[in-house]
């Protein structure tokens, strides 16, 4: 082999850079499971399968809903009707903003911006 | 090129399919860890095949004023003396394409004014080199965003990525602008190869199918984000048990696009060291790029170089003296003297 | 040679690409398009493997019996002597930035001129033995095994490109098609096929220390006729050192220069600029020969025509060699002499102007200078009378060479000098210049007259380049650093921009030339009268 100390360099390097995906969790802790802790009613707006697929987008549309159109009802797949309301609605279940949104938020570096207009809620509130 | 479209949609297909009847661990986990193998391995061992065969003659192409005189001013990075400026050159080409920031586009005109006559004018164009380097930069954007699967708690850098991203604030989940300037790009660097004629006479089945199978898993990823959404807090434990090298696939939600997604990925890995897409770490051993132009300065060494074997002065002299003695030029040996 | 069409004709005659893949399209063989085969005597006399007689245009090229076994292994044996051949094999993505930027391509049209494809022919033949999809896949993946078809593709195509290396700026990886096509050179004389344009000069440059074959006595008698008429022109007959020792410089240039109109009136002006300076110098009627068509062979021809000058230069004595106006010579001086023939013999020194002092560091080790970097200088340090005016009736454009181009970074120097000895410069447009200078389209070793036609398409981007300078500025001369542009721009001007002549710098600087004692100049090199004297009044001058 010529340029010897050159190329192997250069494949430290490079080997370094592209399996960091496997060397970087080193600088951090497991990740097992999200740890979310759910509240204690079964049911929510829409059922869980869709509301942990699609609360993003949900909410953004009840924001749209309640502000820029005036409507305050939302009527889910199931036909029920609930008020179009984030702190009426559901923060009255997911109280816990540390134990429920944050779990996964933080994790997977999601940042709503919910919290820009709404008042983040504290723990035992 | 049809025909490249239709095996990655096979491999997508494959993958979907397995992803139903239960094959998930082999494509969640065996091909990933196969792939990344051959990749790593397949990389290393394409440099070291490089390396084996030397460089025997420094061959710089110049791109600018050499360093000759004081007074004329060298380009010191487009023909660059020194091993700083071959660093520089070098940092320009790989991180800003500097050659291909040259491009030209020649336009023939039948009929010119200026000249009355034929005439060919040589235009600048750089298309190429931006959708080229948008491409690029999108793609390590994308893969630099990806770190939030990797490691727990998500270092500030990759959110700080995200927000900049994102900075349009459209949907939710937020729009990531890399996402789809990448697929712009990828599109356009199709289009080039199908409507450019001359493009398209010089592209082999190895050119469409690295494009299509980017575009597979851009649009498959831009599925999982927006549309036929993964659970990320799944993908998340997904993935770090398999950097972590404990794999968990048992009891996790994970849909087929994700898999097809993962399958795709894999594919361009294992591709990717059999494959021109090797120009990555190829870059770096360009002997027209990575030496400097000192080559009147420095002597390169060429290790197979041949002994010398030349027609001799003194052969010369042999085969010439009695002629050159006439000519009056002078010599090592006097001819004999015929009596 | 078969009338040449006009030039309208000539473009509009282009074919347009073809519908079949270029692996379906075999070459046609037509007169005009090859260059002449070297006789199998001569290959013989220079020990090239398999010589033998064989005729471009026939169908049988009598290839030695286990010719694909020859050509595998010296393939082979390449890649594993070049990084750059196994590195250019394997990373070429065909971005197609290459493509217009050939002269070649663009004169022809003939997809395969297309830097990439040209590549693409040899990578072909790469693929089906090392890589993996080739292997698997064949001429899926463009993978086709060698055949005798290919090896005449090969040989067309190779002798089509002048290696001038404008694809390589452009790449954005710096593949250098002049190394492949060196390299596919290098694999057709393995098979005993050669030009007999290029093996010609070989054969005399290895038994008479120049391609013109000129023998010793000759050199020295065609010399100091030129140096006659150096006297009838100036008034003063300027030395003719030869193969004398104890000078501190060895001069080498290309033989064409003292053989051949224009490059002969460049050989007067180094006679008169180095009289006019008493430089300490001589020739040699050994390394008579700058120029190296060994280079278009193969590189170890390179090297072995090459030894000479370093071979000279030690028997003589002297302390550093200044080279004339040559491409290729510099390309070879600039990039491989050293590490072919070096480390230069104990008795030479880093060079230094006798003249100025000033030290060429940047030639320390070859120990070779430019003479426009030698004059430039000497410009800068006022050690040289010139009178621009003289140069009045001309204007004047400058044609970058390939080789200093591009492979040496020549550039400003030769600017200056034209700058300080004419009144009149125009540049050339500037896609089309400097750096990214075309080729004359004759280079390595193609600057026959049995391909003419082929030349004046290849040399199309330069030919339009000056007939763009002529009608917009009038310009009516072309300057050039290079032998074989001497040779071939001419035609190439006579064709695309009829009325633009073509001369060396050198020629310009001693037209330009203010020297001791000089008869009052009525006249230019060439002999023809200067417009703008008075023939009279220096008539009267003379007499007072």
């Amino acid at each position: 082999m010529y340029n010897k100390k050159a190329v192997c360099i250069g494949i430290v390097i490079l080997v370094a850079l592209l399996s960091s995906p496997f060397w970087v969790g080193l600088f951090g802790t497991d990740y097992k499971e999200t740890g979310v802790v759910k509240p204690n009613q079964d049911a929510c707006v829409e059922d869980a399968a869709f509301m942990r697929a699609q609360h993003m987008r949900l909410l953004n549309e009840w924001r749209d809903q309640a502000l820029r159109n005036e409507n305050r009802t939302y009527v889910a797949a199931n036909g029920k009707k609930w008020e179009i309301s984030l702190q009426n609605t559901c923060m009255k279940c997911h109280t816990n903003y540390a134990g429920f949104c944050q779990k996964c938020h933080l994790s997977n570096s999601v940042s709503p911006y919910c919290w820009t207009c709404h008042i983040i809620p504290t723990e035992g509130k | 090129m049809l025909e490249s479209l239709l095996v990655v949609l096979l491999i997508g297909a494959v993958a979907w399919i397995g992803s139903c009847i239960g094959l998930t661990a082999v494509f969640g986990i065996l091909l990933p860890y196969v792939a990344v193998l051959v990749f790593l391995v397949g990389i290393v061992r394409r440099m070291i095949y490089w390396a084996k065969s030397p460089v025997p003659f420094a061959i710089p192409t110049t791109g600018g004023q050499e360093r000759s005189l004081d007074f004329i001013k060298q380009e010191k990075f487009d023909c660059p003396s020194t091993k700083f400026g071959v660093v520089i050159r070098m940092i320009l080409e790989v991180c800003l394409f500097r050659s291909l920031f040259r491009n030209t586009q020649a336009c023939s005109f039948e009929n010119d004014q200026a000249t009355g006559g034929y005439r060919v004018v040589y235009y600048s164009s750089k298309w190429l080199w931006f959708f080229s380097l948008l491409f690029h930069y999108c793609f390590l954007i994308v893969f630099l965003r990806h770190f939030r699967f990797f490691i727990e708690p998500v270092p500030c850098c990759v959110s700080f990525i995200e927000a900049v991203d994102g900075f349009l604030q459209i949907g939710a989940p937020r729009f990531f602008l890399t996402g789809g300037l990448l697929l712009v790009a990828l599109v356009f660097l199709l289009c080039r190869r199908i409507f450019n004629e001359r493009i398209r006479y010089i592209s082999l089945a190895n050119d469409y199918f690295p494009l299509w199978l980017l575009i597979g898993i851009v649009v498959s990823g831009l599925c999982l984000r927006y549309f036929d959404k993964a659970e990320i807090a799944q993908v998340k434990i997904f993935i770090m048990g398999l950097t972590h090298f404990s794999p968990v696939i048992q009891g996790l939600d994970l849909n087929g696009m994700f898999i097809v997604h993962l399958t795709l990925v894999s594919t361009l890995l294992i591709y990717f060291p059999y494959s021109k897409l090797v120009h990555m770490p190829g870059v770096f051993f360009s002997p027209t790029r990575n030496l400097p132009t000192n080559t009147r300065e420095v002597r390169h060494i060429n290790p197979w170089n041949p002994p010398k074997q030349f027609f001799t002065y003194p052969e010369y002299e042999d085969t010439y003296r009695d002629a050159m003695a006439q000519a009056g030029l002078p010599l090592e040996k006097q001819p004999d003297k015929k009596s | 040679m078969a009338k040449l069409p006009t030039p309208q004709m000539l473009m509009a005659s282009r074919p347009e690409l073809p519908k079949e893949s270029w692996l379906d399209i075999k070459p046609e063989f037509a007169p005009g398009s090859y260059c002449y085969p070297e006789k199998k005597e001569t290959m013989e006399l220079l020990h090239m493997p398999n010589p033998h007689d064989w005729d471009p245009s026939a169908e049988d090229w009598n290839l030695p019996e286990n010719w694909e076994q020859i050509l595998c292994d010296a393939f082979e044996e390449r890649l594993q002597k070049h990084r750059s051949l196994k590195l250019f094999m394997d990373i070429c993505v065909r971005c197609g930035a290459c493509a217009d930027k050939c002269h070649f391509f663009l004169g022809t049209n003939d997809p395969k001129n297309m830097p990439v494809l040209r590549a693409e022919l040899l990578r072909s033949l790469y693929r089906r033995d090392h890589t993996m999809l080739g292997k698997l896949l064949g001429k899926k993946v463009g993978a086709r095994d060698w055949d005798k078809s290919v090896v005449k593709e090969l040989f067309y195509y190779a002798y089509q490109c002048t290696e001038c290396r404008r694809c390589s700026l452009f790449c954005p990886y710096g593949i250098d098609t002049a190394e492949i096509t060196a390299i596919v050179r290098e694999l057709m004389h393995e098979v005993g096929l050669g030009t007999h344009w290029i093996m010609d000069p070989v054969k005399n440059c290895s038994f008479t220390g120049n391609h013109l074959g000129i023998k010793p006595h000759s050199f020295k008698e065609i010399v100091e006729m030129l140096a006659d008429d150096c006297e009838t022109v100036t008034g003063i007959r300027p030395k003719t050192p030869f193969n004398e020792k104890g000078h501190e410089i060895l001069f080498i240039t290309p033989s064409g220069d003292v053989f051949a109109d224009p490059g002969i009136y460049t050989f007067m002006g180094y006679l008169l600029l180095f009289h006019e300076l008493d430089l300490d110098y001589t020739f040699s009627t050994y390394a008579s020969e700058g120029g190296n068509f060994g280079s278009f062979t193969s590189f170890n021809m390179a090297k072995k025509l090459n030894a000479k000058m370093y071979a000279e230069a030690e028997r003589l004595g002297v302390k550093w060699i200044l080279g004339g106006e040559c491409g290729h010579m510099w390309r070879v001086v600039n990039q491989y002499m050293e590490t072919y023939n070096g480390p230069t013999p104990p008795n030479m020194t880093i060079p230094k102007s006798p003249i100025t002092g000033t030290v060429f560091k940047n030639a320390a080790a070859t120990k070779m200078v430019h003479i426009t970097e030698f004059t430039a200088d000497l410009i800068r340090h006022g050690k040289i009378k010139l009178d621009p005016s003289r140069n009045d009736h001309i204007i004047t454009t400058f044609h970058d060479s390939c080789n200093p181009a591009r492979a040496m970074g020549l550039l400003e120097e030769p600017r200056y000098i034209l700058k300080h000895v004419c009144n009149h410069f125009v540049e050339m447009p500037e896609n089309t210049i400097r750096e990214q200078t075309f080729c004359c389209g004759a280079g390595s070793g193609l600057n026959t007259e049995e391909i003419m036609e082929l030349r004046m398409r290849s040399g199309m981007p330069r030919g339009n380049a000056l007939r763009y300078v002529q009608q917009k500025y009038g310009v009516n001369h072309m300057a050039c650093c290079c032998a074989i542009d001497r040779a071939t721009l001419p035609p190439l001007a006579n064709y695309w921009a009829p009325g633009v002549n073509v001369s060396g710098i050198h020629e310009l600087v001693a037209n330009a030339l203010v020297m001791k004692g000089e008869a009052k100049r009525t006249m230019d090199l060439r002999q023809e009268d200067l417009p703008n004297v008075d023939a009279d009044e220096a008539e009267a001058e003379e007499g007072r």
